[in-house]
C-alpha cells in the first residue's frame, strides 16, 4: 500500500475523484471546508486518481505519513465537494483533448490506481475472485477431502506476491473501515481489501499509527526510503503480542473481538471497525489475550 | 400480452353495453394473468377491475422496499402469498452505497406476521436480513415454502438453522451470492428427518464446512429434489454419492471437484453422471482439477445453462473441450480467460445462445483477456443472442456497429471496458457511434450500460432511439447537462437511471422534475449536482425521497447550497421519509 502525495498543477485535485464516497483520506478531520486552494493533494491508500492523473501519480510515488503541516489550509480532504469537483476537473481535462486513456494504459510499473467501485463487479464476486486467485496460485491439486480453503498463512505469501506483480493498474472494490487508536483523537480509515491478510493489515496499521513521523526534509533524501524498506521487513508487532497495543475489531453484533482468531474471509464479513487498544485496557477481551500476556511475560523472565 | 390487450379493448366495448360481469368470472380470467406488469395493467382498466384484481393477486413485486409501506401492500392485496422485494440501489453491489444505508427486511416480515398474511414465498434482493428476521419468518407462516436471497447480507447460518428447523413445508432455499457469516455446518442438521419436501437447495455461497453425512441423508430423503448447488466444502466423493441418489436433478452446482481421475471414485462418478439425464443447468466447480472434467461430457449435450464464472481453474483446452459438447446452450456465464479464440468456439458451437456473461478473471491485473473480436464473433455466430454482459479490454465503433447489425434482438446490453474512458482502440475516437448503432438497431433494448470515451452525442442517440429503454447505467461519460437531458427527454419508458462520475448538474436534474415520479429511482454520485439543486427538487416533488449521503458527517456541509453532493439517491414513494435512515443519510 502506498501513501501518495500529489503535486500541484492542472490535475491537482483529480486524485480526489477516487476518494469520493468512501472517505478514504481520513487524514485529519479538522479540515476546513474551503475547496479552493490545493497546492498539495492528499491521497491515502492506492488512490491515484485512476485514469485521470497518471502523470501526477508517477511523479510522487513514494510514501510518507502526511501531517498537519502538509495540509494546505483550504483543502478539505474528505469532503464530498472536493471529490466531485475534482471529478469535474478530471472530466474537463478529459474532454480538453488530452488522450487520457493512452496515458493510463502506459502507467509505469508500481503505480497502482484504484477507483472506488470499479470495475463494476458485485462485491461478493470480487471477494471470491480475490480468494480464489490466492488459492489457485498456491495449491497443487490435492486429494484431501475438501476443507475450507481460508488459510491465512498461505494467503499472505501470495498476497504480497500478487501485489508486487501487478504491472498495469489494479482495480478492485475497496472495503474501508474506520481505525481508531487509543490516545489519538483523529481516526483513520483502512481498506481491508487492499490488505488481503492479517499480516498486511497489521503492517499497514503500524505504518499509519506507530511509525515515528519523519520531517518533510528528511523524506526528500533517500535515507528515509531506506528506513521504510528496513521497517517493512520487521514482523508486524500488533499481531504478535510484543507491542504495547493490541488490535481489536467490532463485529456485526457489536462485540469487540481480538483480530486474528478467525479466517480472513470470515473476519471481512463481520468486521465493522477497528481499534488499536492499549494492552492494559484490553483485559476482559478473550482469555487468549491474557494468555498471550502471560506467555510474553514469562518469555521475558 | 397482445391477446390481453385485445381482450381488454373488447371488454371495454362490452362494458359500455353490459353493466356487470360476474366477479368470479373475472377473477377466473385474471388467474391466467400472472406477470406483475400485466396485472398492473388490468387494475387500471376500471374501478371494479382494480378491486377484483387487487383482491385476488397472490404474487406481488415491490421494486423498492421504501416506495411503499408493508401495511399498505397488505391492505391492497389481502390474498398475498408471494412477495419479491428489492432494497439497496444497484450501485450498492459495487460498494458505492455506504454500509448500513438501509434495506431492512424485518419490518416487512413483522408486518406480515402481525397481519396474519399467508406468506408462502419470499424473494429478496440487496436487502439486510438479520437472523432475527429469519427466525421470525420461520415461526410465523405455517405454509412457508420458498426463500430466495440474492445479494443480501446481515445473517448467519443460525438464521438458516431456524428456517430449516421450523419451515416444515419448505421446498426451496436458494442463496445466491450473499455475504453470510458462517457458524459452521450445523444448520443443515436442523432439517427434520420428516422433511422430505425439498425441491431446491442452493448453498454455494456459504464458506464454511458442511456435515457431509447430514447432507447425504437430506438428499436421500428428498425425492423431489431438482436443484442442488453445493459449496466448496462438499468434496468429490460426496458429489458422487449425491448424484447416485438424485438422478432426476435438473440443476446442479458442483462444489469442490478435485480428485484423482484414475480412482474408483472417479469411475463411480462417471456412472452416476451418465444416469443424470435430466440435468439442464450446470454451475460451480469452485475448486477444480480440470482433467476430471470429461466426466461431465456425457451431460453437456443436454445443457441449456452453464455457469463457470466461479471456476478460474477451468481454462484453455479443457474449457473449449467442454464447450464443444454443449450444443444446446442458451445461457453461458464464463470468465474472460476463455479469450477471443474461446469465444469463437462458443460462437461456432452454441447456436441457440441467448444470454452471455463474460466476467474478468483477475481483480489485480487491469487486463481483460477478451477484446472486441470476441464480441463480434459471438454476435455473428449466435443470432438469438438477446442479453449480454461483457467485460473487456477494449472496444471499437466498427465492432459495435457489426454487433448491432448481427444481433438486432438485444434486450440487455451491458458493456464494461475495464478502463472506463477508453476510446475506440483503433481510431481513438469516442464510442458514441458504436453505441448509437446499438440503440438504433435494437429497438427492443430495455437495459443498457455504457463505458468508454463517450460524449454528449451518445446520449443524443439514446434519447432518439432507445424507446423501450428502462434501465440505463452511466459511468465517466458525457460532457455537459445536455447529455442527461437528452436521456430524460427521450426515453419515455425509463425507470431506473444510475450515473456516476459524469458532469451532469442541476440543469439536467431540474429540467423535468415530474419525470422522476414516472421512474423508480435515480442515482447520481460524483456528478455536478449541488445541495441547492437537490433541495429545490425535493421541495417541488414531495412524493420523492431525495436522499443525500455524506459518509464523513461534516456538518458544515449541510448549510452550503453550493456544495456539490457526493451521492444522491432519489426515488418515488408513497411511504414518505423513511425512519430507519442512518446518520449519514439526509432526506431533504
Amino acid at each position: 500500500m502506498q501513501l501518495v502525495l500529489g503535486g500541484g498543477g492542472g490535475v491537482k485535485t483529480s486524485s480526489m475523484s477516487t476518494v469520493s464516497g468512501e472517505g478514504n483520506t481520513a487524514m485529519s478531520s479538522e479540515d476546513s471546508s474551503s475547496p479552493d486552494e490545493a497546492e498539495l493533494e492528499l491521497g491515502l491508500g492506492l488512490s491515484l486518481g485512476g485514469f485521470k492523473a497518471q502523470q501526477t501519480a508517477v511523479k510522487t510515488k513514494y510514501a510518507r505519513i502526511l501531517t498537519a503541516k502538509d495540509l494546505p489550509s483550504g483543502v478539505s480532504t474528505s469532503s464530498s465537494c472536493t471529490s466531485s469537483s475534482s471529478s469535474t476537473l478530471s472530466r474537463a481535462n478529459a474532454t480538453a483533448g488530452t488522450k487520457r486513456s493512452a496515458d493510463s494504459v502506459s502507467a509505469p510499473n508500481g503505480a497502482s490506481s484504484q477507483v472506488v467501485g470499479w470495475p463494476p463487479i458485485r462485491a461478493y464476486r470480487m471477494n471470491s475472485m480475490v480468494n480464489q486467485a490466492k488459492s489457485v496460485a498456491t495449491e497443487e491439486y490435492n486429494s484431501v477431502i475438501g476443507k475450507n480453503k481460508n488459510n491465512t498463512a498461505v494467503l499472505d505469501k501470495t498476497n504480497n506476491g500478487s501485489n508486487m506483480n501487478s504491472n498495469n493498474f489494479k482495480v478492485r472494490t475497496s472495503f474501508f473501515v474506520k481505525v481508531n487508536m487509543d490516545g489519538i483523537a483523529i481516526g483513520r480509515k483502512v481498506d481491508l481489501n487492499a490488505s488481503g491478510c492479517y499480516e498486511a493489515l497489521a503492517q499497514t496499521l503500524e505504518d499509519m499509527f506507530l511509525r515515528p513521523i519523519p520531517t518533510i526534509n528528511a523524506m526528500r533524501s533517500s535515507a528515509p526510503e531506506h528506513n521504510l524498506m528496513v521497517d517493512a521487513t520487521r514482523c508486524p508487532k500488533l499481531l504478535d503480542g510484543s507491542s504495547e497495543f493490541v488490535l481489536t475489531y467490532e463485529d456485526k453484533e457489536g462485540d469487540w473481538m481480538l483480530v486474528g482468531d478467525v479466517p480472513w474471509g470470515m473476519f471481512l464479513s463481520s468486521v465493522k471497525r477497528l481499534r488499536i487498544m492499549r494492552r492494559s485496557e484490553a483485559t476482559g477481551l478473550a482469555p487468549r489475550l491474557q494468555e498471550r500476556n502471560g506467555r510474553q511475560r514469562s518469555k521475558l523472565i | 400480452m397482445v391477446s390481453l390487450c385485445s381482450f381488454i379493448s373488447y371488454y371495454w366495448e362490452e362494458e359500455k353495453r353490459m353493466n356487470y360481469f360476474p366477479d368470479e368470472v373475472l377473477e377466473h380470467v385474471f388467474d391466467f394473468v400472472t406477470s406483475s406488469r400485466d396485472r398492473n395493467a388490468l387494475s387500471q382498466v376500471c374501478k371494479s377491475w382494480y378491486r377484483i384484481e387487487s383482491s385476488s393477486r397472490q404474487k406481488v413485486f415491490i421494486g423498492n422496499c421504501y416506495a411503499i409501506s408493508p401495511e399498505r401492500v397488505i391492505e391492497r392485496f389481502p390474498a398475498l402469498k408471494s412477495i419479491a422485494l428489492k432494497g439497496k440501489p444497484h450501485f450498492a453491489d459495487f460498494n458505492l452505497v455506504p454500509h448500513e444505508w438501509g434495506g431492512f427486511v424485518y419490518p416487512w416480515i413483522e408486518a406480515f406476521a402481525r397481519n396474519r398474511v399467508g406468506l408462502e414465498e419470499l424473494r429478496l434482493k440487496r436487502m439486510v436480513v438479520s437472523d432475527d428476521s429469519l427466525e421470525l419468518l420461520s415461526r410465523s407462516f405455517a405454509n412457508f415454502k420458498s426463500l430466495v436471497l440474492v445479494s443480501c447480507e446481515g445473517f448467519t447460518t443460525d438464521g438458516l438453522a431456524a428456517i430449516a428447523a421450523n419451515c416444515r413445508c419448505l421446498r426451496e432455499l436458494d442463496l445466491q451470492e450473499n455475504e453470510v457469516e458462517d457458524h459452521r455446518g450445523h444448520w443443515l442438521s436442523c432439517f427434520h428427518d420428516s422433511h422430505t419436501s425439498l425441491v431446491s437447495l442452493n448453498f454455494a455461497c456459504l464458506k464454511g464446512d458442511i456435515n457431509l453425512g447430514v447432507l447425504e441423508r437430506l438428499v436421500a430423503r428428498s425425492p423431489n429434489l431438482r436443484s442442488l448447488r453445493l459449496n466448496r466444502a462438499v468434496p468429490f466423493d460426496t458429489l458422487q454419492k449425491i448424484l447416485m441418489q438424485s438422478p432426476n436433478l435438473v440443476d446442479l452446482g458442483v462444489g469442490s471437484y478435485v480428485h484423482d481421475p484414475d480412482s474408483e471414485t472417479y469411475d463411480k462418478l462417471v456412472t452416476a453422471i451418465e444416469k443424470c439425464k435430466s440435468v439442464r443447468s450446470l454451475s460451480g466447480f469452485l475448486d477444480v482439477a480440470p482433467h476430471c472434467l470429461p466426466a461431465f461430457h456425457s451431460i453437456c449435450p443436454n445443457l441449456t445453462s452453464l455457469n463457470l464464472s466461479y471456476a478460474p481453474g477451468i481454462q484453455g483446452g479443457e474449457l473449449t473441450k467442454l464447450i464443444r459438447h454443449c450444443r444446446k446452450l442458451q445461457r453461458l456465464w464464463i470468465l474472460d480467460c476463455i479469450g477471443d479464440k474461446g469465444l469463437e468456439v462458443v460462437a461456432s458451437t452454441c447456436k441457440d445462445l441467448q444470454e452471455l456473461r463474460v466476467f474478468p478473471s483477475d481483480p489485480y491485473i487491469g487486463h481483460a483477456a477478451v477484446t472486441e473480436e470476441g464480441l463480434v464473433a459471438i454476435s455473428s455466430g449466435c443470432p438469438k443472442l438477446h442479453s449480454i454482459l461483457y467485460f473487456c479490454q477494449q472496444m471499437t465503433n466498427a465492432a459495435l456497429i457489426t454487433v448491432a447489425k448481427n444481433c438486432p434482438n438485444f434486450i440487455r446490453f451491458r458493456l464494461c471496458i475495464l478502463d472506463p474512458t477508453k476510446p475506440d482502440a483503433v481510431t481513438q475516437q469516442p464510442l458514441d457511434e458504436g453505441f448509437g448503432a446499438i440503440v438504433h438497431s435494437c429497438r427492443g433494448l430495455r437495459r443498457l450500460s455504457l463505458t468508454g470515451l463517450l460524449t454528449d452525442q451518445v446520449f443524443l442517440y439514446i434519447g432518439m432511439y432507445a424507446e423501450q429503454l428502462e434501465m440505463l447505467s452511466i459511468a465517466f461519460a458525457g460532457d455537459s447537462d445536455k447529455g442527461m437531458q437528452y436521456v430524460l427527454n427521450g426515453c419515455k419508458r425509463l425507470r431506473k437511471l444510475e450515473i456516476r462520475d459524469s458532469p451532469f448538474g442541476n440543469g439536467a436534474l431540474l429540467m423535468d422534475v415530474g419525470k422522476y415520479e414516472a421512474m423508480r429511482s435515480l442515482w447520481m454520485s460524483s456528478c455536478e449536482v449541488t445541495l441547492g439543486g437537490c433541495k429545490t427538487l425535493a421541495k417541488k416533488m414531495p412524493r420523492l425521497n431525495v436522499e443525500i449521503m455524506n459518509e464523513n458527517e461534516q456538518t458544515d456541509f449541510i448549510f452550503d447550497d453550493a456544495q456539490k453532493v457526493d451521492k444522491m439517491y432519489l426515488y418515488r414513494t408513497l411511504a414518505g421519509q423513511r425512519k430507519d435512515a442512518p446518520d449519514f443519510v439526509w432526506t431533504l
